[in-house]
Order: structure tokens, then C-alpha cells, then sequence
């Protein structure tokens, strides 16, 4: 607990605030409190989910490292986070993604090789087999907020029982930008969930100097509604906060934040160097609380997943995505002139000698 | 029909589109029930309601954020900055996104928003309230960039914004919002975008211009009338995507030209246009190109501004100068 007190007892306490924490599972899988209502099937899914976007992430990585993919941003260490959002989410609702959250996208249908398509430099990437409305990575961090801001006032305004959920990193939240979003979703009661995926490191710039707070979850206080911290890791948590927050939303309740604790064990991306600034005991030591491990273990312990299935899964996760990989690679360049193709929704036609020049010039 | 100032036809063109989309929403600081700063937005609110005529909380960047996000989700969303000089927050949203939803989406998400910003000096208003940047602005592919010089045109190229798929910023320079006075007819006819008008034709030099400025320039070729100088006086109406043929036809007539714009000098749009005639109607020039335009300066306070704008004697001496060109 961290409190700060103003220092004149004498004063009246005219507000006063609790943030609260969730957690259902320990980092070695035991249950700390009562399971949420969630089947042990749901969790085997979940448990899927987060295993393929592991396999995923890993085979990114190494794409690039061999010069068949671009920069990347891996989401080692925050499984969960988007396994236990996504799931509770509907498809009508609107995802507005950071450029993390890769398996979000997996559970919401976007393609593998689509996710590869554009971290591999194509536009045609996020024209995704995912949900149309959803918004495409965000690399512009915190951006995002205002956007779902404006979507979640469409869906309100239309009266329609969806909800759009904003993914955010600690990073995100030192910006005017998610501030002033919250802001906002706190005046109209937006049907609007920011989940801040709180892993503790924006590429080299700790936690600790990102923000005084004691919590990031406490930011939407000033906002007006509610946040509570979950355990990141601990994807039951995650679920079931996010079915709480997205289930409010949906009835009208307005707004809440959800802070998820996570801890960012792979790079910031692949362009950058973790051991320049943090020091490989701390990476190790979180590993000892990352969420496949700990839910695996919680799976086992209820009889509800054998070393049969895990080889069965890995074997599966791997052919999927060595599958999706080659499709990847497969996918041959646009054409050149196709950079004006969307540009607007028709080209003026000022620019259509620049298109041609693009055609004419093409050497093969 | 009735005579309607500029800042009316602005307001008229919204009622329009509001009445005739139930997906247009009007919101920005000030546009409910105080209908707006410059009273653009009047009546509206109690018209279409609070939830179509929103008040939103005092931040630009949000309001432009706010727009992309309805306007992915199929609403039309028409914004209003209070005054240019505070639209630079917004310039994230727009160059990030905005301008580039649909092609970073390849076509699966559409940005069909407007920001319409009051612009330009010329009120007496204080520090901050006088900014004529639209350069930076056309500067950002996928975007448009208009402004109107005339109640008429205020009318149907606004309508014209709302209706096009696709984001605009929309600039009304201020020093026209009462002072421009013309019949308009409320008929919901819009007027097309990234086309030029040619407000006066002549034979002996070509003046674009764009805003406020046109004033002076209209007033300059009055002058130059009187000395027997035909002037052609085109007013740019939309800067991105702009009219290149309609500049080329006419230099290509007049075999001179002279731009004039009240932003400053360096990296001002006078000089995409100029290198836009040294590029492909070099052959027909008579003589150099001249621009008259504001000093690189900081926009002076009041007390100096009217120094700082290009005047009916600076527009037509370089008229002059450019037509004395051996």
C-alpha cells in the first residue's frame, strides 16, 4: 500500500479513492483466491492461445534476425494479457490495438501471415481477415486513445450495445493524448475499456521514471471512473477483469482501466538491445512469474492438461505457423503504382502523372 | 435569396448537411449553445441536439482525435478548431492518421472528417489568433486543404468537405467572416473541390491567391485596370490537391505571373506554385515570377499586423514590375 497524505490533518476529506488489485493465480500456478466462473475448457483455450502467439512471436524474431522480416515488437511475457482481453471481448466490438498485441489479433482472426505481411513492409497487412471495423497497429504511442474515444462515442451515439477497448503500454500513459481520451470517455460514460499493458519498461526508461503514481490503474480516478490493477501474468485474472470492465460498458456503466502488471522479457523491438540498460538478473527473475508456465501448471494440477496435449499443441503451433510463414513469403511485392491506390478514395488527378511516372519507371 | 456574411454561410452549409445526414456531427470547445467563438455553429445545437452539437472538453489534440475514431465508425464528424493558431496539437492526428487511415488500411478504413479552423491576422486579435499556416498542412498527402474567399464559396465548398469520403481541413479566414457579404442561396449545391476560380479574367498577368488576401488582390487589379493592365485574379479555393491546369492555362495566356498569400515567405505554397510554372510553362514566361507575401517574421501583434500583410500597393507595384519586365 502506498498512501500519500496531505500534510493538515485538519483538513476535510471531501474525496476519497481505492485502487485494487486482482489475482487468482500465484506464479506457481496455486490459486491465491476463488476461481472467477470461467470452464476449465475456456482455459484450455486460453492456454492455446497464448502458447501460439508465443510460437508466433518466437518465429517473428527469428525471421528478422535472418532478414526476412522487418522491425518487429515481440510480446514475450504479456501472453496473457492479450489472451484474457480478446476472449472476453465481442466481435462486434472494436479493438484499437498498440503495435504489441499480437495475439489480440490471432483471437480476433486476424491471419498470421497477414500480422507478418505488415511488420515484412506491406500496407496490405492490415487489410486483415480480422473484424473490418478494427483499428491496424498503432505505432505512434497513446495515439490510439483518442480514436477509441471518438469510436466509442459512434457506438454510444448509434445506441449500439458495443464496446471499444483501447490497448495501451506504461509508456503510453505519461501522453496528453490518453489523458485527455479518458477524459472525455469520463464526461459521456463511454462504452470504452483502456487496458494498460503495464510491463514495466518503455524500451529503456523504467516504470519509476515514467510516473510518481503508485499504480497506473489510479490515473482514471482523475478521469472519473474506476481502474483496477491485474496480474498481468495471470490470464484468469485478466479475463475476468476484462469481462467485468467490458460487461459495464456494454450496459451503459461507462468507462474503466484496467492496469495490467506484465513484465516485458524480450526487447523493446528487435531493433533494440535489452541488456543496455536492464540487467539480466531482473529478466530472469520474471521469468519465474510469466503466464504460460503459471496457467500450464494450474492446467495440470487440475487433471485438465497432460504432456501428451502439450507436445500435441506445440507440434500443432508449430506447423501452423511455419504454414503461415510461407504464405508470408510467398506473397509477392504490390505493384509500385499501387502506393496511390488508397490514397484517397479517388486520386485527383493532379497526382495521376506521378502514378504513371511510378509505372513507367519500373526496371523489373 | 438573402445577403448572408461569411461566417452565416458557414453556418448555413452546416444546418445543410446536418439536415441531410444524421451521421454529420458538429463538435469542437464553444460550438453548443455559445455557437462557437465566431458564431459558426449558432442554432445548431438547439436544432440537432446536444449529442450531434457536442461541446467537448478544452483539447485539440482530442478533437482531432475524437474525429478519426467516429469517422472510422461511419459518422461524419466536423470539428472546429477556435483559431489556427491552436490547431498544431492536431497536427499528429492529422499527418499519423487521419491522412492515412485509408491507405495504411489499404481501403478498409475511411477518414470522411472535416477540421474547419478559423485562419489569418487582420481582427486586431491578441498573440496566437492571427496564423496562416496552411503550407504545413498541404505539406500532408491524403489530406485536403481548402479555404474559402467568398460567402458563396464558404457554402458550397464546405458542403462539398462533408460530403467528400475523405479528411479535409478546412480553413475560413476570419478577417472575411463579417466583412464579405453576398447573396447565397441555401440550396444545398455543393462546389467542387481541388478545382481553382478564376475571379477575374485578364490578358496581362496572372495573380493567385488564396483567403483573405484576395481582397487586396481584387483591389490591386481594380488598380492596374486603371493603368491599363489586365490582370487575371485566380483564387486557389483548394491548396491540396491543387488546380494545376487552371494556373498553366492561364500563365500560358498571360506569360506572367504574381502569387500572393498572406503566410510567409519561405516554404510558403507560393513557391510549390512557382516551381510548378518554372517546371512546366517556363517557355511561356514573359518575365520572372514575383510573390508578395508576409515578411519571415513572426506575425507582428496589432499594432504592426497591417505592415506585415501584403497591400494593394505591394500586390499591384509587383504587378507593375512584373509587366515593366523588358
Amino acid at each position: 500500500m502506498v498512501e500519500t497524505r496531505m500534510s493538515d490533518a485538519t483538513l476535510s476529506v471531501i474525496a476519497h479513492f481505492d485502487v485494487r488489485r486482482r489475482r487468482v493465480l500465484a506464479a506457481d500456478g496455486t490459486l491465491v483466491g476463488p476461481r472467477p466462473d470461467v470452464a476449465v475448457n475456456a482455459l484450455t483455450s486460453l492456454y492455446r492461445a497464448m502458447v501460439l502467439t508465443r510460437t508466433f512471436d518466437l518465429k517473428a524474431v527469428s525471421l528478422q534476425r535472418t532478414g526476412r522480416l522487418g522491425t518487429y515488437a515481440v510480446s514475450l511475457g504479456q501472453e496473457a494479457v492479450s489472451a484474457g482481453v480478446a476472449s472476453a471481448m465481442q466481435q462486434e466490438d472494436v479493438l484499437l490495438p498498440s503495435y504489441r498485441d499480437n495475439g489480440m489479433l490471432l483471437w480476433r482472426g486476424v491471419k498470421m501471415e497477414e500480422i507478418l505481411l505488415y511488420w515484412g513492409g506491406d500496407e496490405r497487412g492490415n487489410r486483415t481477415s480480422g473484424p473490418a471495423h478494427d483499428f491496424p497497429f498503432c505505432v505512434p504511442v497513446g495515439s490510439q486513445a483518442p480514436h477509441a474515444a471518438g469510436v466509442a462515442y459512434a457506438l454510444k451515439f448509434r445506441k449500439e450495445p458495443r464496446v471499444a477497448v483501447c490497448l495501451l503500454g506504461d509508456g503510453a500513459t505519461s501522453k496528453g493524448d490518453v489523458y485527455e481520451a479518458m477524459n472525455f470517455a469520463g464526461v459521456h460514460k463511454l462504452p470504452l475499456v483502456f487496458v494498460v499493458n503495464n510491463n514495466q519498461w518503455a524500451i529503456s526508461v523504467p516504470l519509476k521514471l515514467q510516473t510518481a503514481c503508485a499504480t497506473l490503474a489510479q490515473k482514471a480516478i482523475a478521469a472519473g471512473f474506476e481502474g483496477e490493477q491485474v496480474d498481468g501474468n495471470d490470464v484468469i485474472a485478466v479475463r475476468a477483469a476484462a469481462e467485468e470492465a467490458i460487461a459495464a460498458a456494454r450496459g451503459g456503466k461507462g468507462p474503466r482501466l484496467i492496469e495490467a502488471l506484465t513484465y516485458r522479457l524480450g526487447d523493446h523491438t528487435t531493433a533494440d538491445d535489452a541488456a543496455r540498460y536492464r540487467p539480466p538478473e531482473e529478466v530472469q527473475a520474471h521469468w519465474k512469474e510469466e503466464p504460460i508456465a503459471r496457467l500450464r501448471a494450474y492446467l495440470v494440477s487440475q487433471q485438465a492438461w497432460s504432456k501428451a496435449e502439450e507436445e500435441q499443441l506445440a507440434a500443432e503451433c508449430q506447423s501452423q505457423v511455419e504454414a503461415a510463414v510461407e504464405r508470408y513469403l510467398a506473397t509477392p511485392a504490390r505493384e509500385p503504382a499501387s502506393m496511390f491506390d488508397h490514397l484517397y478514395a479517388r486520386l485527383p488527378d493532379v497526382y495521376a502523372a506521378q502514378r504513371d511516372e511510378i509505372g513507367g519507371a519500373s526496371h523489373g | 435569396m438573402a445577403e448572408v456574411t461569411l461566417v452565416e454561410a458557414v453556418n448555413l452549409a452546416l444546418a445543410r448537411a446536418m439536415q441531410e445526414d444524421p451521421n454529420v456531427i458538429v463538435l469542437g470547445e464553444d460550438v453548443g449553445i455559445n455557437g462557437g467563438v465566431f458564431r459558426a455553429t449558432v442554432g445548431l445545437q438547439k436544432r440537432f441536439g446536444p449529442e450531434r452539437v457536442l461541446d467537448t472538453p478544452l483539447a485539440e489534440l482530442l478533437i482531432s482525435g475524437l474525429c478519426v475514431g467516429m469517422a472510422a465508425q461511419g459518422l461524419k464528424p466536423v470539428g472546429e478548431i477556435q483559431f489556427m493558431g491552436f490547431i498544431y496539437p492536431c497536427i499528429d492526428q492529422l499527418v499519423n492518421h487521419a491522412s492515412r487511415l485509408r491507405n495504411r488500411t489499404q481501403g478498409r478504413l475511411s477518414c470522411p472528417m472535416v477540421l474547419r479552423a478559423p485562419c489569418g491576422a487582420g481582427i486586431r486579435a491578441p498573440e496566437h489568433h492571427s496564423e496562416h499556416t496552411e503550407a504545413m498542412l498541404a505539406h500532408i498527402p491524403g489530406l485536403r486543404v481548402v479555404i474559402p474567399s467568398s460567402p458563396e464559396r464558404a457554402y458550397g465548398l464546405l458542403l462539398a468537405a462533408i460530403r467528400d469520403p475523405d479528411p479535409v481541413v478546412f480553413l475560413e479566414p476570419t478577417r472575411l467572416y463579417r466583412s464579405a457579404k453576398a447573396e447565397v442561396e441555401d440550396n444545398g449545391e455543393a462546389l467542387p473541390l481541388d478545382v481553382a476560380f478564376v475571379l477575374r479574367e485578364g490578358k496581362d498577368v496572372t495573380i493567385v491567391s488564396w483567403g483573405a488576401i484576395l481582397k487586396e488582390t481584387l483591389a490591386a487589379a481594380d488598380a492596374l485596370a486603371g493603368d491599363g493592365i489586365s490582370a487575371e485574379v485566380i483564387d486557389l479555393a483548394t491548396l491540396k490537391p491543387y488546380d494545376e491546369k487552371t494556373i498553366l492555362a492561364s500563365v500560358a495566356k498571360t506569360g506572367r505571373c504574381v502569387i500572393v498569400h498572406e503566410a510567409v515567405r519561405t516554404g510558403g505554397f507560393g513557391g510549390e506554385i512557382a516551381a510548378l510554372i518554372a517546371e512546366r510553362a517556363l517557355a511561356s514566361l514573359l518575365a520572372p515570377i514575383a510573390r508578395v507575401t508576409g515578411y519571415d517574421t513572426v506575425i507582428p501583434l496589432p499594432r504592426l499586423e497591417q505592415h506585415y500583410m501584403p497591400s494593394v500597393g505591394r500586390i499591384a507595384a509587383a504587378a507593375r514590375r512584373v509587366c515593366q519586365f523588358a
